[in-house]
């Protein structure tokens, strides 16, 4: 739709022609992004687009209570532009990845290190945010860690026990997905996009076959966005399992610990029954889904379902009335709302800061225009909400789920879409369990694709965990990390 | 809630850890398929059709005339070359055992070579010594978490690693060997060789999943290396994207001479 100004207006799992979108300096882009930001809005995605004759930068906007997104973009610009970080700062990251991948500066940006330090690159001294002082020492903290988790460095400032502040650098994932997207979809695309976060494989998966039946011009059938809803609140119950059984660990209350970590390897193995694989691999592809749900397995599904989501109800409510788990909850690593809302958090850690944000209910796509699972949401912003957030998840996803079983719709589950049509840009926004998963896509005139951003929810995240680290006891580190539970790969792509 | 309650549960529920390898083994979902099966000498003369749909390019055709070779170690198991088969010449074996100790050991589709050679058990000496109590540092250099997680599940009640006297340690100081996932980044690169020369002689890695075996998905990458064994000496190789758990407890148990006569059959 036309409106005034940079912007044009799409929802979500919508397109709008690329060549169509009008054209502004990088300076009145920067400044109608951070308008529109102070104004409510939420920045999806802001990156670089390059050209021959500079580098172009795009940025998506989401106003998620008027179910509404924007989108705009710059002249090419070749060397600087003035930053958005310092009018808003969650821009930060963007902004060091446009700088790392384009080496475009954002002038005025605080902050300008790498973000994941792509081989070959300039050498840069990895130089970390430094406090003074006799008293103060500093922690360094990875890449490899102590368990089975993947690879990052932590940096603490410490007095003391007190963390004063926490510098987060990852970039040991990166595989070059980005990278590789220009001139697809190529036959390893759809692989690629399972495996940009295992974990969030079906998040992932929709969002890019989505995507794609946008650039097509043709929805899949009803069918297998329906089944697509199923295995994505699958994903939800086994992982929000996980992290509260690994959340007791953490605090030493063991019941819930053994016992969760056997019922989420019970979801898993729900989506294997739906797709012969525990992570959901091999179902999602652009036009439907490869597996149905015949009548028999649905049974079977929701019989199980019943029987899992009964045991994680019984192990994780011992969490809330045993005091010596309330104690190490209650008041840790705490996010206020309006940091929460400045940082542009999102998922779990966003609702558990009292923030109404949800995809599935914002910006609802897919099945969800027809089938809404309410919005679950916690004040408090510690690890206690961001547990209280998945508990009460766990409940809403399994009422869905059965709720979903009852009244399959009929129909196919698979068509292959048409060839994506050229000049177009098309987003698509899905809520994974960590929360929001955004694709953004652009095709040339051939229809491939000019360029592909991938925001996974850790890449906003990741630095509301290194708040909620401020004034803690760096002993209570693993323990607010594991009520984030970020992932490494899905930042460093 | 009583103070009772967690106990109760326990009381009620038993033991939880499943009866394998005494008993049978855990069946794979059915849509699982196990590993795959390629008899070459059924390929239809001419026919390339499972070439083109492979995404990490795992089938080749080694002479215009001859049979497809499929490299199980980089094969994601997408299922879609078992569909494009016209004379099911790929099919799937409903085997949950794969892991083996060489790399061409993973190379299907010759005549007696339809299928994977298992690996065999560690030397005498090594099995001596590692047999009984194993310790393993686990690294992720660019997995995607899959391997991982189900690597982890192993620690779980219904699987209870720690009986075997596998247990994963904090410290590479403190291991007799490495378990490597992901294709190796050249981020990590680095934090992977050193990692390796922490652990003591003599030692092992076992590479999990397509990824670590042949770079998987990101197979080609400038950013990846294709495996870990392009950076150390891999002692055993575990297919899958990711494998199932009980393939990598197989693996594991396997190397240990471990496994009840009936699963170690080679």
């Amino acid at each position: 739709m036309s409106r005034p100004g940079p912007f044009r207006e799409l929802s979500n799992g919508g397109g709008v022609s690329w060549t169509g979108l009008p054209e502004c300096s990088g300076g009145t882009l920067v400044a109608s992004t951070a308008d529109e930001l102070a104004r409510g809005g939420r920045l999806c995605a802001w990156f670089g687009l390059p050209e021959r004759a500079g580098v172009r930068l795009v940025a998506v906007v989401a106003h998620d209570a008027e179910n509404l997104l924007l989108v705009g973009r710059s002249e090419p610009i070749q060397e600087s532009y003035p930053a958005l970080t310092p009018l808003q700062p969650q821009a930060h990251l963007f902004e060091r990845e446009i700088r790392e991948q384009h080496g475009i500066v954002p002038a005025g940006h605080p902050w300008l290190k790498p973000v994941r330090r792509e081989p070959g690159s300039e050498p840069e001294p990895l130089r970390f945010f430094r406090v003074e002082g006799t008293e103060v020492h500093e922690v360094a903290v990875g890449p490899v860690h102590a368990g089975i988790i993947e690879p990052g460095h932590f940096r603490f400032q410490c007095a003391g026990e007190e963390v004063l502040h926490l510098e987060i650098a990852l970039g040991y994932q990166h595989r070059g997905i980005e990278a590789a997207l220009p001139g697809g979809p190529h036959r390893a695309t759809m692989i690629q996009m399972e495996t940009i976060a295992g974990d969030s494989t079906l998040a992932h998966a929709t969002a890019h076959a989505s995507v794609l039946e946008t650039l097509g011009g043709e929805e899949a059938p009803l069918r297998a966005q329906w089944l697509r809803a199923l295995a994505l609140e699958l994903e939800r119950l086994a992982n929000h399992t996980g992290d509260l059984g690994a959340l007791s660990g953490d605090v030493a209350y063991l019941p819930t610990a053994a016992a969760c970590g056997k019922l989420r390897g019970d979801f898993l193995n729900l989506t294997a029954l739906l797709c012969g694989n525990r992570f959901g691999r091999g179902l999602v592809r652009p036009g439907g889904c490869l597996h149905d749900l015949e009548p028999e397995r649905a049974a079977r599904l929701g019989d199980e379902l019943r029987r899992a989501v009964a045991g994680t109800l019984e192990a994780a409510g011992w969490l809330w009335e045993s005091l010596s788990v309330r104690a190490r909850f209650d008041g840790v690593g705490v996010v206020s709302s309006e940091r929460a809302q400045e940082l542009g958090l999102v998922g779990v850690a966003a609702r558990a800061s009292g923030i109404v944000r949800d995809v599935r209910y914002d910006h609802p796509a897919g099945w969800h225009r027809f089938a809404q699972v309410p919005v679950t949401m916690w004040p408090g912003g510690d690890v206690f909400s961001r547990a209280r957030v998945r508990w009460l998840e766990v409940q809403r996803s399994a009422a869905f789920l059965q709720e979903q079983l009852a009244e399959p719709p009929d129909g196919p589950i698979l068509a292959a879409p048409p060839a994506p049509s050229p000049d177009t840009l098309a987003v698509s926004l899905v809520e994974g369990w960590r929360g929001e998963v955004c694709h953004v896509a652009i095709t040339g005139a051939d229809g491939r694709f000019l360029g592909y951003k991938i925001v996974d929810p850790s890449f906003h995240n990741w630095t509301g965990l290194a708040l909620a680290m401020r004034g803690q006891a760096i002993s209570d580190f693993p323990l607010c990390n594991k009520s984030f539970n970020l992932s490494y790969c899905g930042f460093d792509l | 809630m009583s103070v009772l309650d967690p106990i109760l549960h326990r009381l009620r529920s038993g033991c939880q850890t499943m009866p394998y390898p005494e008993g049978p083994p855990p069946p794979l979902p059915d849509r699982h398929g196990g590993a795959l099966r390629v008899d070459g000498a059924k390929c239809a003369a001419g026919c390339s059709d499972c070439l083109p749909v492979c995404p990490t390019e795992a089938i080749r055709r080694p002479s215009p005339d001859g049979p497809v070779s499929l490299d199980l170690g980089r094969c994601v198991f997408c299922d879609a070359c078992v569909q494009a088969c016209p004379p099911k010449a790929i099919t799937h074996s409903g085997e949950h055992r794969m892991a083996v100790r060489r790399r061409e050991d993973l190379i299907l589709g010759e005549p007696g070579r339809e299928e994977l050679r298992l690996a065999a058990a560690l030397e005498t000496k090594l099995r001596t010594l590692f047999g009984r109590s194993l310790r393993l540092r686990q690294v992720s250099a660019g997995g995607c978490n899959g391997c991982e997680a189900d690597t982890n599940v192993l620690g779980t009640i219904g699987w209870d690693l720690g009986r075997f006297g596998i247990q994963f340690v904090a410290s590479p100081r403190h291991a007799d060997g490495l378990l490597i996932t992901g294709p190796v980044t050249a981020n990590m690169r680095l934090a992977l060789e050193k990692t390796y020369a922490a652990v003591p002689d003599p030692k092992v890695v076992i590479a999990v999943g397509a990824c670590a075996i042949a770079g998987g998905p990101f197979v080609g990458h400038p950013q990846v290396a294709n495996g870990a064994d392009a950076v150390v000496p891999v002692d055993l190789y575990i297919p899958g994207c990711p494998p199932h758990p009980l393939t990598i407890l197989d693996g594991l148990l396997r190397l240990l001479g471990r496994l009840p006569a009936r699963d170690a059959a080679i």
